[in-house]
């Protein structure tokens, strides 16, 4: 396995604040009897290695069940790495019991996807977003009303609202007082799971520059999970594009959206229709034909060559490596779009 | 599938082993007194209690015991302690009666339901909705003993006094070869006094599923189809309501056969198998009640991997989880 | 001109509640020709759904109130009797739902569930309408029909079930399908797949369309008519060019302003519409946009009725701002509201 690490290759920025090498998150069949075979596992996240840098935002995309969720749980060990390792500040998180990253924890923080249930409808708006300083010991008290009172007013709700409860807020102001939450305890590493995907165009419009203005003013660094690729672009410095467990390509969110390298990138981006009629209309869109395979029966080869329309007989054999292209720009692909194929071997 | 059966096969004598070693164990950990001295008559000397102890094996080591106990129940040779009398033969006689009680039950107290439930979950928070919920709530708490005695006494004895003629009789079986009316009038009341708690639980749980399913995305679906309200009910709502009532009602079902039924059967003196266990254990026998919780398991444990089966075909996703993936 | 397929006129709905009247729909009013598709766009919750199935005869409930009038062809639909509604629905119009997951039965068959629908309408047997689905699913793009059509909702992905649901929507060739948001739920490949078998079939059999959306791409990509409501209310119609490259009210402003692109330059900000949409019981009187538009003045307490203001009759908005200054406020701030009109 020739697993290249998408790293350091950008001087304007600094140095990882997370590395991810050859990370692995199987998770086994049910069924397999007591005696019986091995049924095998659902490979979520197989073999995806890259590092995140200080301040940036790295855009994570790929269609449903290709294991975006699964990976990101896997970064902040809310779900344990089957293996690999995944360092925070140099610390390598997967050998640390619970005990011992619970202080780490507090550094890395994670939004959901759906404010609706991902507050504790019984709990205060206070109670909900001081949790996690309580948690960690940070501040009580008085002091513990101030930040929540901060955080409050960080992410443009009333101080009104310490008291109230979460089915009081609309959407947008569910996931502000989610994203209040994660902020609480300051950490450096925000990791935000479809934060947007569940919220109208316009209160999306409002939590992307929320997010935006946030990570300038904290200096905060983000993993932003979406399928949305528009959003992902606005609010991107990277992309990483995966398809069934793997990262097929990773780079500057720009060069990723205009030279994609990956056919499957590629067809993503041509799937999306564009607000504009005319310039829609203009586009060559030829849709992908058929569905995502199954991530616990992942094809040989390139995993995309059943649906990818380059596909020759080495894509079926050969697993591509992730190549770097220059530029930080690295792509698994026998047949990268725009760039001069390699030579096998 | 094959495997399936199998596994489901060997799990299920795991179960009844289990029931009979822990059955057998508990009698003879409690306090019931040595059957020998019980056997041995009115002033038995210690001579006699030792000859019947060697005669019934009583000074063997437990598993001894045990597997000659589990010997004579399947070779039919096991015998009362109490009155000496063919153990499996006597639950043979009541078989037929608790079938015929277990059976007529189910099917009133499923039709009833299925009624109530529906009439019920049409006018959801009505007045009648309002009035079968009290109802049904009455019928959960009254005891069978209760009221089946209630049932006999008045419908079956003093009615009959007052109208000169039986409306319902006064308890007791009537073998169906002998009279197929009288036997069915003689089961009646037996079946009511059964099913009333079953109507009022099940159709409270059926009404709640017809409602949860009422909402669902597929049932809009059904009416956007222009099917007609009888045939979104019937096919849709029905039909997805039904899977979890289906799968109590064969539980239900295996308990009343194995003799679960002990009450109602006292109550009306049908000498079915529960009321056979009724005796046996107001008497301390050992034989009948080994063999009586053996025949129950046995249903239970039986209707237990039958459901599983009805279940998958009743739900599809299920299949799935028995590894013959459909596709 | 040719009379409308469908005319929709001051269709309000409202639904008694514990918190009071909900205004639902409120003075809906829009006519639909043969051929066209249209598009309904707004945020949650603005009553598209609610329009959508009391168009079907399908909003319920004993709570539920109606006015106004919508004619299929001429007969009057709304408040006719449930038979008449019945034999209407899935054979005349029918629907396709946002999640494939949920809106097909489980335990029944997906060839079955086409079956019953032909059934329910037209006498024949279950042979000739078996046939008939399989050549459905067929036409939809499910491979294998025949084998298919055997199988159970969850073995088909969310598209196959999706196509599922178009092939049973088109089994009777109704005149007007009505899809609610019938891709929201799937990943873009697929939705790019539903979307270009809509068009063929608009294309190729004439099919008229009313589609349901929240996402101004798909907007882009098949409507021929776009109705943008607001809080209950349409606060604009046009066609897509109208809409998109003229679009009048402010609100049509903001949607398009925040949508993020994938393509053209990357914006620095994402134009944003702050606060949220009017509680629909007891909204507050006068422009409905009001409390969130940055154009609004004294006027806008006054309700604004939804009128041709420009030059073009059939593009209608309710807003009332002086029509020659619109494109001079939309360009602000910062030019980010909506798209230049094309040369
Ligand atoms: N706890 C689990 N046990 C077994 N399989 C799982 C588990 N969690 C996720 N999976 C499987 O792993 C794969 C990846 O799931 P994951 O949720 O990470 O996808 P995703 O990219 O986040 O998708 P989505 O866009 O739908 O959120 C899927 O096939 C999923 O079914
Ligand atoms: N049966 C009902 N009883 C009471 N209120 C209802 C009922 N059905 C819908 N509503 C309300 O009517 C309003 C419009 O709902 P509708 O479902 O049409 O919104 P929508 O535009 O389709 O939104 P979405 O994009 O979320 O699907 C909402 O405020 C909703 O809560
Ligand atoms: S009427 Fe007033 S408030 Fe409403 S959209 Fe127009 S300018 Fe804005
Ligand atoms: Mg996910
Ligand atoms: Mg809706």
């Amino acid at each position: 396995m020739t697993d290249a690490l998408a790293k350091l290759d950008s001087p304007a920025l600094d140095e990882p604040l997370m590395e991810v090498q050859s990370l692995n998150k199987h998770f086994p069949l049910p069924g397999g009897s007591l005696f019986g075979k091995n049924k095998g596992a659902v490979r979520a996240v197989d073999g995806v290695s890259f590092a995140l840098r200080k301040g940036e935002t790295l855009g994570l995309v790929g269609e449903s069940g290709c294991g975006k969720s699964t990976l990101a749980r896997s970064l902040l060990q809310l779900l344990r790495p089957s293996s690999g390792s995944v360092k925070f500040r140099g610390v390598e998180l997967t050998e640390l019991s619970s005990k011992k990253l619970r202080p780490l924890r507090r550094d890395m923080q994670m939004i959901f996807q759906d404010p609706y249930t991902s507050l504790n409808p019984r709990k205060r708006v206070g109670h909900i977003i001081g949790e996690p300083l309580r948690i960690h010991g940070l501040a009580e008290g008085a002091e513990l009303e101030r930040r929540v009172r901060e955080k409050l007013d960080q992410v443009g709700l009333s101080g009104d609202y310490y008291g109230r409860y979460p089915h009081e807020f609309s959407g947008g102001q569910r996931q502000r007082i989610g994203i209040a939450r994660a902020l609480a305890p300051e950490p450096s590493l925000i990791v935000a799971d479809e934060p947007v995907s569940a919220l109208d165009v316009s209160i999306q419009g409002q939590i992307v520059n929320l997010m935006a203005d946030l990570q300038r003013d904290l200096d905060l660094t983000y993993l932003f999970v979406a399928h949305d690729l528009g959003v992902v672009r606005q609010v991107s410095d990277r992309i990483a594009v995966m398809y069934v467990g793997k990262i097929v390509e990773i780079g500057p969110a720009e060069s990723v959206y205009t030279n994609p390298i990956h056919p499957y990138t590629a067809s993503l981006l041509a799937a999306v229709p564009i607000p504009d009629p005319r310039a829609n209309e203009a586009r060559e869109r030829n849709p992908l034909e058929g569905d995502v395979p199954s991530p616990s029966d992942p094809p040989p080869g390139c995993r995309f060559h059943t649906r990818c329309p380059f596909a020759d007989e080495i894509c079926e054999q050969e697993e591509p490596p992730l190549v770097d292209y220059g530029n930080g720009h690295f792509a698994a692909c026998h047949h990268p779009l725009g760039r001069t194929p390699r030579g096998t071997g | 599938m094959a495997l399936f059966a199998l596994k489901r096969l060997g799990s299920m004598i795991l179960v009844l082993f289990a029931v009979s070693v822990l059955t057998f164990l508990i009698f003879n950990v409690l306090p019931s007194g040595d059957p020998a001295v019980r056997m041995a008559g009115k002033q038995p000397t210690e001579t006699q209690i030792e000859a019947i102890r060697v005669e019934w094996g009583f000074d063997q080591p437990i598993y001894v015991q045990y597997e000659k106990t589990m010997q004579n129940m399947f070779s039919g040779d096991m015998i009362s302690y109490f009155n000496q009398l063919n153990v499996v033969e006597e639950i043979w006689k009541g078989v037929p009666r608790t079938f015929a009680l277990a059976i007529g039950a189910a099917i009133i107290w499923m039709a009833f339901a299925i009624a109530l439930g529906v009439w019920s979950a049409m006018r959801a928070g009505g007045v009648s909705d309002g009035m079968l919920n009290v109802f049904a709530l009455i019928g959960i708490s009254m005891p069978v003993f209760w009221l089946g005695a209630l049932m006999n006494q008045y419908l079956g004895f003093e009615l009959t006094q007052i109208l000169g003629f039986e409306l319902f009789p006064n308890g007791g079986y009537v073998e169906f070869s002998v009279s197929p009316f009288e036997w069915f009038h003689h089961l009646l009341l037996p079946w009511f006094a059964l099913s009333v708690l079953f109507i009022g639980f099940y159709s409270r749980v059926l009404r709640a599923n017809i409602l949860e399913t009422m909402d669902e995305d597929y049932v809009r679906t059904a009416r956007a189809k222009g099917l007609s309200e009888r045939r979104v009910m019937l096919s849709h709502v029905l039909r997805n309501s039904m899977i979890s009532v289906v799968t109590l009602w064969g539980l239900d079902f295996a308990v009343v056969v194995g003799g679960g039924a002990i009450l109602t059967e006292t109550v009306f003196n049908l000498q079915g198998v529960g009321q056979y266990a009724a005796d046996a254990i107001g008497q301390l026998d050992q034989p009948p009640i080994m063999a009586v919780t053996m025949f129950g398991a046995f249903f239970v444990v039986f209707f237990n991997a039958l459901i599983d089966i009805v279940y998958a075909a009743l739900d599809p996703r299920i299949r799935l989880q028995d590894g013959d993936t459909a596709l | 001109m040719s009379e409308p397929l469908l005319s929709v006129r001051d269709l309000e709905v409202s639904f008694r509640t514990e918190g009071g009247l909900l205004q639902a729909v409120d003075g809906v009013s829009f006519d639909l020709k043969r051929g066209e598709t249209l598009s309904i766009v707004g945020e949650s919750g603005c009553g598209k759904s609610v329009t959508a199935m009391t168009l079907m005869g399908l909003t319920g409930g004993p709570n539920a109130r109606f006015s106004g009038s919508v004619k299929l062809d001429g007969q009057e639909l709304l408040g006719a009797d449930d038979e008449v509604m019945r034999s209407i629905r899935g054979d005349r119009m029918s629907m396709v739902f946002q999640n494939p997951m949920t809106s097909l039965n489980p335990v029944h068959r997906i060839g079955n569930q086409i079956v019953e629908q032909i059934r329910a309408h037209r006498d024949v047997s279950k042979k000739e309408a078996m046939a008939r689905a399989v050549e459905l699913l067929d036409a939809v793009g499910v491979p294998d029909a025949a084998q298919r059509a055997r199988s159970y909702p969850h073995e088909f992905s969310g598209g196959m079930r999706q196509r599922a649901m178009i092939a049973m929507a088109l089994s009777l060739e109704p005149e007007i399908l009505i899809a609610d948001e019938p891709t929201t739920a799937l990943d873009v490949t697929i939705q790019a797949q539903i979307l270009e078998l809509l068009k063929q079939l608009n294309r190729d059999f004439g099919l008229t369309v009313i589609l349901i959306t929240h996402d101004l791409g798909v907007v882009a990509d098949i409507a021929d008519r776009v109705a943008v409501m607001y809080a209950g209310r349409l606060v604009e119609t046009g066609t897509l060019d109208e809409i998109f490259y003229d679009p009048r009210h402010p609100y049509s402003w903001g949607l398009l302003g925040s949508v993020p692109r994938i393509e053209g330059e990357r914006l620095a900000r994402l134009a944003q519409i702050d606060g949220q949409p009017p509680a629909l019981i007891d909204p507050p009187p006068g422009c409905r946009f009001r409390e969130r538009c940055p154009h609004a003045f004294g006027k806008c307490g006054e309700e604004p009725e939804l009128l041709s203001r420009g030059e073009t009759p059939g593009h209608l908005d309710r807003c009332w701002l002086d029509i020659s200054e619109r494109p001079a406020l939309r360009q602000l701030p910062s030019g980010l509201i909506g798209l230049a009109k094309p040369s």
